[in-house]
């Protein structure tokens, strides 16, 4: 067996390069189901422009946006690994290896003196997020995120009274301020509840959902469509240029609030959503869920 | 979404127009926000940083190292790769338009830019500028950086690559680049305006349909 670090190196590398090529199946259906529905022109056009680059880069192996945006890993470690304290290393290693192998965009920058450290690391870059979990695997998940979408996202403490039709008023608020900018069709992920720091990761982690699942709650998955319905009735559309696809998807992800408080956060990915998941099992053996067999 | 036949968009016939640089001015001035360009010959790089040096060039009255002349300006920090003492361009989609913003305005009217690339769309004082001295706004395909490399017939040079790549001036001979939607002309329409103000008619009233709902 490959020692552990490498082998997590070399499986967080293949993810790197996974994500930022190829789509996953059910972002690909998404937009060509969006392609189908769009009646604008302009909106027609251009959906057509990221299908055929969607294609492109599949086959030639170049990433799909130059954007390669910021790196997250999302990790749900299960029972064997011994050696969890060596994983960070090791996804870093992979980072700095994939940014000159795939090539990534080098894109961490010094926020006071605007050094581009030109190798994808830096201070708290990439993030790394923990989830422990009763299997006997390790679960990665690279989420490589562009900026156009990043900038798009938003929190709000809002009044406990508002409740969820406050959410619902924000989120319609968010869309119409993003317009063009976050390049639609987005994936939207809503954050509820907890406090200001759990909002956005839960929105955050709402983004990692496949487009296809529905919230397992049927009143939350009620609120997932009723959002869909208002964010595609605003005719932002395709690129901020007009149409009816402004969102392929709206997913929520919740917890218990203050009394006092009701945060909700709404976290905008771009068409170009990105991600990749494999299974490290402790025999070794590496399990490609989203892009099936390495 | 409204009741009529187009659910209430706006749709729009589509031109398509294939035009070459340097570009010259009656052509711009004939475009129409709605036409869809190609264009082929050289566009330029340029995002924030490149664009505040240019400023300060121009300020300081030193010359650019590139003639910008009829050359288009593309809001793109492209991946680029060296192999053998070539440049490849791997993947090079456009940037958020919006933060050239505080620069734009200024770098049309002195540069005599007659288009700039970018997603997303720009603000007031550069839809002046455009209008004024006859230059359009392009909106590519947000995302399409493999698409756009594949457009990309050589790298012709680079500046200001210290800066970081990103950042530098990319000089790009392309062929058909496109499509490039015209999201602003040079007689003061605004697509993503014309977007915007409709789609915030519309979210008005979602929103007064939710805060009404019992």
């Amino acid at each position: 067996m490959v020692k552990f670090e490498s082998l997590i190196t070399d499986v967080a590398k293949r993810l790197l390069m996974y994500a930022v090529t190829t789509l996953p199946p059910d972002v690909k259906d998404a937009l060509k189901e969006a392609y189908r529905r769009e009646r604008n022109p302009l909106g027609r056009a251009q959906l057509e422009a990221i299908l055929k680059n969607v294609k492109l880069a599949e086959e030639t192996g170049r990433p799909i946006c130059q954007d390669t945006g910021t790196i997250s890993f999302y990790v749900r470690a299960g029972f064997y690994p011994t050696k969890l304290h060596r994983v960070e290393e090791a996804l870093r290693r992979a980072v700095e290896e994939a940014t000159t192998e795939v090539p990534l965009r080098p894109n961490s920058v010094n926020p006071f003196t605007d050094e581009n450290t030109g190798t994808n690391l830096g201070v708290g870059i990439p993030n790394i997020e923990w989830e422990f979990t009763q299997s006997d695997y390790i679960e990665l998940t690279a989420f490589p995120k562009g900026a156009g979408s990043e900038n798009a996202c938003a929190m709000k403490m809002m009044l406990p009274s508002e409740g969820v039709r406050g959410v619902r008023s924000f989120v319609i608020d968010c869309v119409l301020k993003a317009g063009g900018m976050p390049c639609p069709p987005t994936i939207i992920g809503i954050g509820i509840g907890g406090t200001s720091d759990i909002a956005m990761k839960l929105a955050k982690k709402a983004l990692l959902r496949p487009l296809n699942e529905p919230n397992p709650d049927p009143r939350i998955a009620g609120l997932e469509e009723e959002i869909y319905a208002d964010v595609n009735s605003t005719g932002i559309g395709p690129m901020g240029l007009g149409g009816d696809v402004t969102a392929l998807a709206v997913k929520i992800e919740y917890a218990y609030r203050h009394p006092a408080s009701y945060p909700v956060a709404v976290a905008f990915n771009c068409w170009a959503s990105r991600r990749s998941t494999a299974r490290i099992y402790s025999d070794g053996t590496v399990e490609y869920i989203t892009h099936g067999q390495g | 979404m409204g009741k009529g036949e187009d659910g209430g968009l706006r749709l729009r016939s589509t031109r398509e127009v294939k035009l070459e640089t340097p570009m010259a001015s009656d052509e711009v001035r004939s475009l129409r926000v709605g036409d869809v360009v190609y264009i082929s010959g050289t566009l330029v790089t340029a995002r924030d940083r490149a664009h505040k040096r240019m400023m300060d060039y121009i300020e300081c009255g030193k010359p650019l190292p590139v003639d910008m002349h009829g050359i288009p300006i593309y809001h793109c920090g492209p991946i680029v790769r060296r192999t053998n003492r070539r440049w490849i361009v791997i993947s090079a989609g456009p940037t958020t338009s919006m933060r050239m913003e505080p620069y734009e305005g200024y770098v049309i009217r002195r540069l005599g830019i007659p288009m700039i690339i970018g997603k997303g769309g720009m603000g007031e004082e550069t839809v002046r500028a455009m209008e004024e001295f006859g230059a359009v706004y392009g909106a590519f395909t947000g995302g399409a950086g493999a698409l756009a490399a594949t457009l990309i017939e050589r790298v012709a040079g680079v500046e200001w690559l210290d800066l970081g790549m990103p950042e530098a001036l990319w000089i790009l001979e392309v062929k058909d680049f496109g499509p490039l939607v015209v999201a602003i002309d040079s007689h003061g329409n605004n697509l993503f305006m014309e977007v915007y103000r409709e789609a915030r008619g519309r979210v008005d009233e979602i929103i007064r349909r939710i805060e009404h709902k019992v």
